[in-house]
């Protein structure tokens, strides 16, 4: 079997994510039909610049999914090593191939013959994964400490933000480094870190339940135990690793039993996870706050207040959804950036196993031989780049399109 | 103002004793005295033996009092070997005669400590490194400054042009490419000899002693693009506003060309913005300069910063820190002073 040419390449590969392609299609189609009753969502379709960058975020995260959980789309299995393929150039067939193998490796094999391409793939699925889910918790902790911040004003203002710029103060490469260790994990910091920080949506859930519906006491009290049951489990599951919440060498916390426990998360992606939040949090609470000091001024949080309305209802059923322009926007940017930021701690081997195939230890991993075989560092590196600057051109479409009116 | 600055002066210096003091108890944690104690002694040192290596050399006194001593306002531990009798200290080498031992030395005397992977003294180390992250610093900020101004004013002159959107699209894509991903893709067409094109050099490490335009030019370029989009938008946001101000609309309808209007009118109060934003972007730049220093292996600043976090060298970790912390927090000072300065209609009591 011969080299595949460049065309071939790209049209193999364009045939390969054959079911990404019709998603896209299938989602932009129906999109299109009905964006008039979509509201900013469907306005989004009313920008071209807003709808490249959404069609290159909807692209990973097809790609993401479809390769991750699903198993499609992959060529190969990603952390096999085939002999023979060592740092081969895209496009190189393999030597005996069986019956049902795929023939080529498309994108070439990096440094450990491994297959670029589904290296590619299943990376997209570590950062679709963890990315957005770990901006959501950057945001619930954001909201949650900064509207009473900016709404009250005074002392709580003064302490919450010394520590938010205290946090800010710090270089991020620092914090990493400092953070993102086996010998951090042995002394169980994260696993405190993760009790803290995961409690945050907790709360929030149930403020924002019992300020809307404390009057009805019929609704609320099923409401909450259910929520709070729900998500409590959830928290619980989430903190807890083999039956105990903390485990270090010399002592360990009890938490849900193993047979309770739905899922157990890798320390080392949780202490990923959670050093990203910390660093994400700061930012957005001071958005928060900033945006609730501005909006705080207007005659309907006034006319809240002179309806008897409490502090908490006024936060979170007045001022929050009159914020959510700018904060949906920021929430596009901030993906990226934590996406960047997962790349940075792969970039410098923290955190995530080196077999990892996420982008950032690939790139990592295919550096050291830049100068003469590119190919298995600048897949992902234009992964990655397309990605940040889909999500980049999105939140530039939705400030625009939520300015108009 | 002078209370003002007073104020922050204090807030400052209370942040960065905070920030110290994590960084310290982040280093001073036993896991990472153990593997420090492993990589001084040896890889397969007993537990008894790291305890007695650590006890040895002060790690294990309480934290409050080693960072005490850190900072010099605590007498320097001594140890007296139960064996041999001698008697050694942090602030004197193995047998110095007992009048010429000086109990304090830390911070506020001047004294960084010793890194335990370079066996020299901190306060050189990071005063070298400095200077050379100081020279890249430089060159970008020479290229990014000048360049990202030339772009936002350009995108802001005329909202909505071709110009405008095509400049704005150039801004958002270099704010979405981070220096690992620009630095990966500029080695691998400018230097590699996959593409062919051996303009420049992959490495900087020649650069320390002699910067070139082949051996300098992608660390900066890198480090700038990142930051330049950034600022671009900051400045073409400012130029918009300004653009559409009365003023400006008085001097169009008195007949003032076009370009005397930008650069006379406009251009002053349109600057006043990202002045802040540059400013501001010191504490990335440090992000970058990490980044772009070892990917080309460049012997800077941020590159001890990894060395010295690698492998928990605790004295050069805790000065790494200070000085960046110091600098974010510096810049941040001057940055309100700055806009207080330039924009007279903010006035602080």
């Amino acid at each position: 079997m011969e080299e595949l040419s460049w065309g071939s390449i790209l049209a193999r590969m364009f045939l390969q994510l054959g079911p990404v392609w019709i998603s896209l299609i299938v989602l932009f189609t129906l999109s299109l039909t009905y964006k008039r009753r979509l509201g900013l969502y469907g306005k989004l379709f009313d920008s071209t610049i807003g709808m490249i960058g959404f069609a290159l975020v909807m692209f990973w995260v097809f790609v993401g999914v479809y390769g991750g959980p699903l198993d499609m789309l992959v060529t190969h299995d990603p952390l096999s090593q085939v002999s023979g393929m060592k740092n081969k150039p895209p496009g190189t067939p393999m030597r005996g191939v069986e019956e049902g193998e795929y023939a080529w490796f498309l994108l070439g094999g990096d440094n450990l013959a491994r297959d670029v391409f589904s290296r590619l793939i299943k990376g997209a699925w570590v950062v679709v994964q963890i990315a957005p889910i770990a901006t959501l918790f950057a945001f619930m902790v954001g909201i949650t400490l900064g509207l009473p911040a900016g709404y009250y004003g005074g002392r709580l203002d003064t302490t919450l933000s010394f520590l938010a710029n205290l946090i800010l103060a710090f270089p991020v490469i620092l914090l990493f480094y400092l953070l993102v260790t086996p010998e951090i994990v042995l002394t169980g910091i994260p696993n405190y870190m993760a009790l803290f920080l995961f409690v945050f949506p907790l709360i929030f859930m149930c403020i924002l339940l019992n300020s809307r519906y404390y009057t009805q006491p019929k609704v609320r009290t099923p409401l909450l135990i259910g929520v709070l049951g729900g998500l409590g489990w959830l928290y619980l599951s989430l903190v807890s690793t083999d039956g105990s919440v903390v485990a270090t060498p010399t002592y360990a916390i009890p938490g849900l039993p193993p047979f309770l426990d739905l899922f157990d998360i890798d320390p080392g992606i949780l202490v990923v996870f959670v050093s990203v939040v910390f660093v994400n949090s700061p930012t957005v609470f001071r958005i928060v706050r900033g945006l609730a000091m501005d909006i705080k001024t207007r005659d309907y949080v006034a006319a809240a207040q002179t309806r008897g309305e409490g502090p908490w209802y006024i936060m979170l059923w007045e001022i929050l959804p009159n914020a959510r322009g700018p904060l949906i926007v920021d929430f596009c940017l901030r993906i990226g950036y934590t996406t960047i930021l997962l790349g940075t701690l792969g970039f410098f081997g923290l955190g995530l196993e080196s077999e990892s195939p996420d982008w950032g230890s690939t790139i990592n991993a295919g550096r050291r031989l830049l100068a003469l075989y590119p190919h298995a560092a600048i897949a992902p590196a234009l992964a990655l780049l397309t990605l940040v600057l889909g999500l980049n051109l999105l939140a530039d479409g939705l400030r625009e399109e939520s300015l108009r009116d | 103002m002078g209370l003002f600055i007073l104020r922050r002066l204090g807030v400052m210096i209370l942040t960065a004793l905070c920030l110290t003091f994590i960084v310290f108890w982040l280093t001073n944690l036993y896991p990472n005295l153990e593997k420090l104690a492993k990589t001084q002694g040896n890889f397969r040192m007993s537990d008894e033996a790291v305890a007695s290596f650590l006890d040895k050399n002060g790690y294990l006194q309480p934290m409050p009092v080693k960072f005490g001593q850190w900072l010099g306002v605590l007498p320097g531990w001594e140890f007296e070997d139960p064996e041999s009798g001698e008697i050694s200290g942090r602030c004197f080498a193995a047998g110095t005669p007992e009048e010429e031992r000086s109990t304090f030395c830390g911070v506020i005397q001047g004294d960084w400590g010793f890194s335990t992977v370079f066996k020299d003294d901190v306060g050189g180390i990071v005063a070298t490194r400095l200077g050379l992250t100081g020279k890249l610093m430089f060159a970008v900020m020479l290229v990014m400054v000048p360049m990202a101004l030339i772009i936002g004013v350009l995108a802001g002159m005329r909202e909505g042009s071709v110009t405008d959107r095509s400049l704005s699209t150039f801004s958002i894509a270099s704010t979405a490419t981070p220096e690992y991903v620009s630095g990966v893709i500029f080695i691998a067409v400018f230097a590699s000899s996959a593409f062919g094109l051996k303009w420049f050099k992959g490495s900087a490490t020649s650069a320390m002693e002699n910067a070139t335009f082949e051996n300098f030019t992608l660390p900066v370029v890198t480090i700038a693009l990142y930051g330049m989009g950034y600022i671009a938008r900051m400045t073409r946001a400012s130029m918009t506003e300004v653009m559409t101000a009365q003023y400006i609309r008085t001097a169009r309808l008195k007949g003032v060309k076009f370009s005397d209007i930008v650069l006379k009118h406009a251009l002053r109060n349109a600057l006043i913005a990202p002045f802040t934003v540059i400013m501001l972007q010191f504490p990335w730049l440090l992000n970058g300069v990490v980044i772009v220093e070892t990917l080309f292996n460049y012997k800077g600043f941020g590159w001890l910063l990894v060395q010295a976090a690698g492998n928990n060298d605790i004295e050069l970790l805790l000065a790494v820190s200070v000085v960046s912390v110091a600098v974010v927090l510096v810049t941040q000072l001057i940055s309100d002073i700055g806009y207080v300065y330039l924009n007279p209609r903010i006035r602080i009591a």
